[in-house]
């Protein structure tokens, strides 16, 4: 089954290709089906891939496929090969299995739309951007992949672009994301110039003879991709705009999967990390930074999908923090089980969205749970998994991460328990917000709303998410023998995975604490929010404007760029440049004006200045002769 | 008999001077196109004297190329000064500064 992981990332793009041709004449909603059906069939494979590489033995679980040479020139081969192994696998099995979900959602959700086929296009092309991104064996080919997420991200949000706001945020995302891409760039040229070649194994094999300098170099600035990829300090600002797309797309490209992009590249890259302290120690306080900025934002959003996006934002710092402390396995499975319940919430938020007909604002929201019973109850377990409420999938994977932050430094522990406290208060603060207290939606606007739950379609993802978000826990349990996912990994990482030496009853001690905390924020937000929908105390303008941060990119750096390219292009091009070429024809053109003076037309003139000429040109050679 | 160079380069350089003299005063066209000509043959006889004085035929075979050119130069001359005479009734060379464009 192995040599048919191709198909993999084959049967999206053969979707992507054939909904773009022929999707108009599927129709609405054929084409969404279609369009799950592949990625279904997607996930299908990889199963089985899955299942081959287990029957394997550990030692033995990488394989490697060239489909075909991609760029052969001189010393730079590189080939376009897909690299099956542990980490990658876990990606594919867990990219299209949510991806799957969410398309089905997509067929309800936008049903409605004018376009609805040239949505699963893009949809479709971005799962196949990202299987390749997860499955490539060379930093070249996951680049592809990471552009041609990054392009999808833009497609989509900016879908609707007739608004405004929706093709501004999609530049911002795009123009943001750019900067990071530098970075990876920088890095993969560093790194053929130092070690000749761009296959992981390669580069990995020669990591031995990278100097450390060079080393720190290379691994910040493929942090670098992964910060504008993954919506860290200080690129984050492009996360919460890119909300404006589709609700199905927030939740797919910048909830579960593309967003983690940057955190896969950083496991990756972990035998390149694990030699160099100084980049590790960068990863982990920008993580951590970033989950604590992106919490105490949340804490204050008015609006449900920006405080969500502030969330993802938040547990994407916990995520690098978990690598920053070389807990890769941690950040693999916070992945995993945030991508369950993150697409759960904002699919939820989306629901409520569908039936208060495209309301984001949760002060026109409230007492909603009666009409939809089943979104209310999926919401509310995903909040429970998010906050780290055992037996919750979050109490592992969140309790994993802060054990190891711990091992590497207290503070670094105190801070994302806080991070943690306030995960569970936040996402508190938004259920209460709206699915209990008064119901707002009716006062509000000419048009009286009628909520209604959302149909089937969209229901059955939510319940399979959010069983997922309740039991995907049991994949890595801190248990003896029960941790099935740190020994799937482990001879990945291999030494540059941090090993615990705590005692049980130390690791008790961890799980205790957490709880404590998680159901303390539960508590908090119910006792601030159940009754009371407005707090402006609580809500500074500090933190709903994410610490002014957008604000100091407008003001230091967007304006005076757009200063510096009003005064060239209306001052320097007007004055400067044009004044040279214009001051050239006219200086042409004036002393035309007056040579022509000199063309008579009389015959006598010319020849008798050929004479003049021609005993001019005599007297001073008989002069020089003379001398 | 025979006379010396200085002889021959002397009624050149006076050939030379009453061509060049007839080109600038002159407004008949034919009759500066004459001039030209007689010109012209002040220096191929420069040349030729220049050659028997120096012993060096390169001069003697410069004034065949001259005289070649000169003939080509004769034909187009003279279609031009045709071509006038066709439109005009005289051809004063004076009359053609319209044609500076």
């Amino acid at each position: 089954m192995l040599h048919y992981a191709y198909i993999i990332p084959l049967l999206p793009l053969a979707g992507a290709v054939l909904l773009a041709f022929f999707g108009k004449r599927l129709g609405n909603p054929l084409a969404g089906w279609f369009a799950t059906l592949l990625v279904t069939a997607s996930f299908v494979v990889g199963v089985f891939v899955f299942l081959d590489l287990l029957h394997r033995a550990s030692s033995n679980r990488s394989f490697d496929q060239t489909i075909v040479t991609w760029i052969p020139v001189g010393g730079l081969q590189i080939k376009a090969a897909l690299l099956v192994d542990q980490l990658s696998i876990t990606m594919v099995l867990f990219v299209t299995a949510v991806s799957a979900l969410i398309h089905l959602y997509s067929i309800g959700y936008m049903h409605r739309d004018p376009q609805f086929s040239k949505f699963f296009v893009y949809l479709n092309l971005f799962v196949f951007s990202m299987l390749i991104l997860v499955m490539a064996d060379n930093f070249v080919l996951t680049f592809l992949g990471w552009e041609g997420v990054g392009a999808c991200s833009y497609w989509l949000v900016a879908f609707w672009f007739d608004r405004d706001s929706a093709a501004s945020a999609g530049k911002k995302a795009f123009i943001v994301n750019r900067i990071g891409d530098f970075g990876f760039l920088i890095a993969m040229f560093l790194i053929f110039s130092t070690v000749g070649t761009l296959s992981y194994s390669g580069v990995f094999g020669a990591v031995g003879s990278i100097g450390p300098t060079t080393l720190t170099a290379i691994t910040l600035l493929l942090f670098l991709g992964a910060v504008g990829k993954s919506a860290q300090i200080p690129l984050f600002i492009w996360l919460p705009d890119a909300m404006e797309g589709p609700t199905p797309v927030s939740a797919l490209i910048h909830a579960a999967t593309m967003v983690t992009a940057g955190v896969y590249l950083m496991a990756r890259v972990s035998p390149l990390l694990s030699h160099t302290a100084s980049s590790l120690n960068v990863v982990a306080i920008v993580g951590l930074a970033t989950a604590f900025l992106a919490a105490t934002s949340a804490c204050a959003q008015g609006d449900i999908k920006r405080g969500l996006a502030y969330s993802t934002i938040s547990q994407l710092g916990y995520m690098f923090l978990a690598v920053g402390t070389g807990a890769y396995v941690a950040a693999i499975f916070l992945m995993i089980t945030h991508a369950f319940y993150k697409a759960l919430l904002f699919l939820g938020a989306g629901s409520v969205m569908h039936g208060l007909h495209d309301e984001q604002d949760m002060s026109r929201m409230g007492g909603l749970r009666k009409f939809m019973p089943v979104t209310a109850g999926t919401f509310i377990v995903a909040w429970l998994a998010i906050a780290g409420v055992p037996p919750f999938s979050g109490f592992f994977s969140k309790g994993d991460v802060l054990m190891n932050a711990y091992a590497r430094s207290p503070a670094l522990y105190a801070f994302g328990l806080l991070t943690a406290l306030l995960t569970a208060y936040y996402l508190g603060r938004i259920v209460f917000l709206t699915f209990y207290g008064p119901e707002r939606w009716r006062t509000s606007g000419p048009e009286e709303v009628l909520p209604h739950e959302s149909p089937a379609v969209m229901l059955v993802p939510l319940v399979i998410l959010a069983i997922g978000s309740l039991a995907a826990g049991v994949i890595d349990l801190p248990y003896a023998n029960l941790d099935y996912l740190a020994r799937w990994l482990d001879p990945l990482f291999g030494s540059a995975e941090r090993v615990l030496t705590f005692s049980t009853g130390a690791k008790d001690a961890f799980e205790v604490a957490d709880g404590v905390v998680a159901v303390t924020g539960v508590l908090l937000a119910g006792g601030l929010w159940f009754r009371r929908w407005q707090r402006p105390r609580l809500t500074p303008v500090f933190f709903q404007r994410a610490w002014w941060v957008d604000w100091a990119y407008d003001t230091f750096i967007a304006r005076p760029s757009t200063a510096l390219a009003n005064f060239s292009a209306y001052v320097f091009d007007n004055e400067v440049i044009d004044g040279v070429v214009n001051g050239t024809a006219t200086l042409v053109r004036d002393s035309g004006t007056r040579l022509r003076r000199l063309q008579t037309g009389y015959v006598r003139n010319y020849a008798l200045a050929i004479a003049t000429g021609a005993a001019l040109v005599l007297a001073y050679v008989a002069s020089r002769v003379g001398s | 008999m025979s006379l010396g160079g200085p002889y021959y380069l002397t009624l050149a350089a006076v050939l030379f001077t009453i061509g060049g003299v007839g080109l600038l005063l002159r407004r008949n066209v034919l009759v500066m196109f004459m001039c030209v000509e007689l010109m012209l043959n002040a220096v191929n006889l420069t040349l030729v004297t220049f050659s028997r004085m120096l012993n060096d035929i390169g001069g003697q075979s410069l004034v065949f190329f001259v005289l070649v050119v000169a003939a080509a130069e004769v034909v187009v001359g003279l279609g031009i000064i045709v071509a006038i005479f066709r439109r005009r009734k005289g051809a004063t060379a004076d009359d053609l500064h319209i044609l500076k464009g």
